[in-house]
């Protein structure tokens, strides 16, 4: 028999791995930044011509002063930060660590299956924020109340994914597993919880995002520290520029949880290439 | 059982066996009468019914047969993943799966799906290695030297043991699923459509490859398919499924001289062959086609 080269493979599939792994520069997109510039340059000239709308909004430019003059150099608007990051963190890894383990039950157990399922789907579709009543009553402080809140954005995401993995595993992983002589347990963790991972990041991705527009909203109605308070303040004592101030750092914020969750993602999937 | 290089009765008086490993010691499949009911709601369906063959140790058996006649079924039931209805199946004479036990999956019997089962989160080695160290009967020391060897010897399959599955192609990883059931040595290998979504281009060339293992490393196999040229080429013996119930309609010998290359597929032999399974498997098909089943597999 002649060697493998003959094969339609790859000739070097290790080594076109590691090609495709390193991103490629993309060239400069230099339509996007006319486009940005022009939003920019069209929001001036909107608030400039007074026209109707825009009688309270803040031009970008007297925006962008006020952050640099009054908030880059501020240590209360990092705190801010700060306290809405924490949030966020508190409760999406709370959510990971209750929900991650509730999914995979749910989806190993039939009566565990039986018995909870039912209670989850009831409380599933209840908006995160219509918990906010009840959580402020409950929870002896807001801080608690909110990191509960931001903690039930995400958590029924994250159980619900899980769970679903766990249903649809590739039942000839699980028959090869057992032909190949593992047992229960090593089935679970070594078929079962590796084939639910990358539902564990579906389920991490959108739990980041909801997680941050429930800690903003909760702040608004909730707090008083954050991003959200600080966007809220803004606009009931009728300082324009701080609404701004406070949307564009929750988008950047949003954005870097958002980093770094795939980031995480990443390294819990070696195998996935792109 | 013989254990004589050339003996595969139905290639006797062929003398281009000597590159094909001695015939193994164990692997000796006796299926009798088997038949399997499937019963979901009430209403019986006969998958299998009274299916009996008998496949000496480290013969190439295929099975060829319209979609839904049960193929499947029968290698799911020799491989432990279900249960038979009636009859028995025999492994070196003792009891493989009868009425009375619950299926039982083992490493002596190690399935190859159409779809590929590698483990994706697994490197090819990790893959490799997964039945020896599971089963604690090698050090992973031990299993790593016996699995590059392994890998090594079907093709040169070592030179991507660090890849993922998804950095293979199809007939890359399923060549790899092979070598990763042979690691352990199992008795039967159970082939269920594994080329099923290749090209004819890459299919000659698994085939190819196929066949060098099975030099190399000399298993009982069982080989699901509903190409017939790919079951004339493969095996020793093809047995023809009827659809619904599925039963045994033809077997056919397949006399053809192994080593066995691509240039055959053109001979006269393999031609006369092909004619005399088609005659048989098209009435079966055309009586499937007619009563509209669909796909079963």
């Amino acid at each position: 028999m002649s060697s493998v080269e003959n094969t339609v493979s790859k000739p070097h599939p290790g080594k076109a791995l590691v090609a495709g792994r390193r991103s490629r520069l993309r060239p400069p997109n230099w339509r996007g930044s006319v486009a940005v510039v022009g939003f920019f340059l069209l929001w001036e000239i909107l608030v400039r011509a007074q026209v109707s709308g825009f009688a309270q909004i803040p031009s970008p430019v007297t925006v962008v002063k006020v952050l640099f003059t009054s908030y880059l150099l501020d240590p209360g608007y990092w705190e801010s930060w700060l306290t809405s990051f924490q949030r966020v963190l508190y409760g999406f890894v709370l959510a990971q660590l209750l929900g991650i383990p509730l999914g995979l039950l749910l989806g190993t157990r039939k009566t565990f299956n039986y018995l909870f399922y039912p209670v989850i789907e009831l409380l599933r579709p209840i908006p995160p924020l219509a918990w906010v009543p009840l959580s402020i009553l409950f929870w002896p402080t807001a801080e608690l109340s909110i990191v509960f809140i931001t903690f039930i954005g995400a958590f029924f995401i994250i159980v619900i994914n899980v769970h679903d993995a766990v249903r649809h595993i590739n039942k000839e992983h699980l028959w090869l597993a057992q032909s190949l002589g593992a047992s229960r347990g090593q089935i679970f963790r070594r078929i079962i919880v590796p084939s639910v991972i990358p539902s564990i990041a579906v389920g991490m991705t959108l739990g980041i995002a909801v997680t941050w527009n429930v800690v903003i909203a909760a702040e608004m109605i909730a707090a008083d520290s954050g991003l959200g308070r600080l966007t809220w303040e803004g606009y009931v004592s009728h300082t324009g520029p701080v609404v701004i101030i406070g949307m564009i750092s929750i988008g950047i914020a949003g954005y870097l949880s958002t980093l770094v969750v795939d980031w995480v993602e990443k390294r819990m999937m070696p195998w996935k290439t792109r | 059982m013989t254990a004589k290089i050339r003996s595969i009765a139905s290639a006797a008086g062929h003398e281009a066996q000597l590159d094909l490993a001695p015939r193994p010691a164990h692997g000796k499949l006796t299926i009798t009468e088997v038949g399997k009911i499937y019963d979901p709601q009430g209403a019986a369906v006969v998958a299998v019914s009274d299916c009996s063959m008998d496949i000496a140790a480290g013969d190439f058996l295929a099975i060829v047969g319209p979609s839904g006649c049960g193929k499947s079924t029968l290698v799911n039931i020799i491989a432990g993943f279900d249960n038979l209805s009636s009859g028995e199946i025999l492994l070196d004479d003792a009891p493989l799966a009868t009425t009375e036990q619950a299926p039982r999956p083992g490493s002596d019997r190690v399935v190859v799906f159409q779809n590929g089962a590698l483990f994706p989160w697994k490197s090819v080695l990790d893959n490799v290695m997964y039945g020896p160290l599971v089963q604690e009967v090698m050090t992973h020391r031990e299993a790593k030297r016996k699995a590059l060897d392994l890998l090594r010897r079907c093709g040169g399959l070592d030179r991507v043991a660090e890849a993922y599955p998804a950095q293979l192609s199809s007939g890359m990883q399923r060549r790899v699923e092979i070598v990763r059931a042979l690691m352990n040595d199992p008795k039967v290998l159970l082939l269920d459509e594994p080329f099923r979504a290749m090209d004819t281009v890459s299919k000659t060339t698994m085939h190819e490859h196929l066949l060098e293992m099975y030099h190399v490393c000399r298993k009982t196999i069982v080989f699901i398919t509903h190409d017939l040229e790919e079951a004339i080429f493969l095996a020793d013996r093809v047995v023809v499924m009827t659809s619904r119930p599925g039963t045994i309609k033809t077997t056919l010998d397949v006399t053809l001289p192994r080593p066995r290359t691509a240039a055959l597929l053109a001979s006269e032999d393999f031609r006369a062959l092909k004619a005399k399974l088609s005659a048989a498997v098209h009435e079966e098909a055309k009586r499937a086609f007619e009563r509209g089943e669909r796909e079963q597999a």
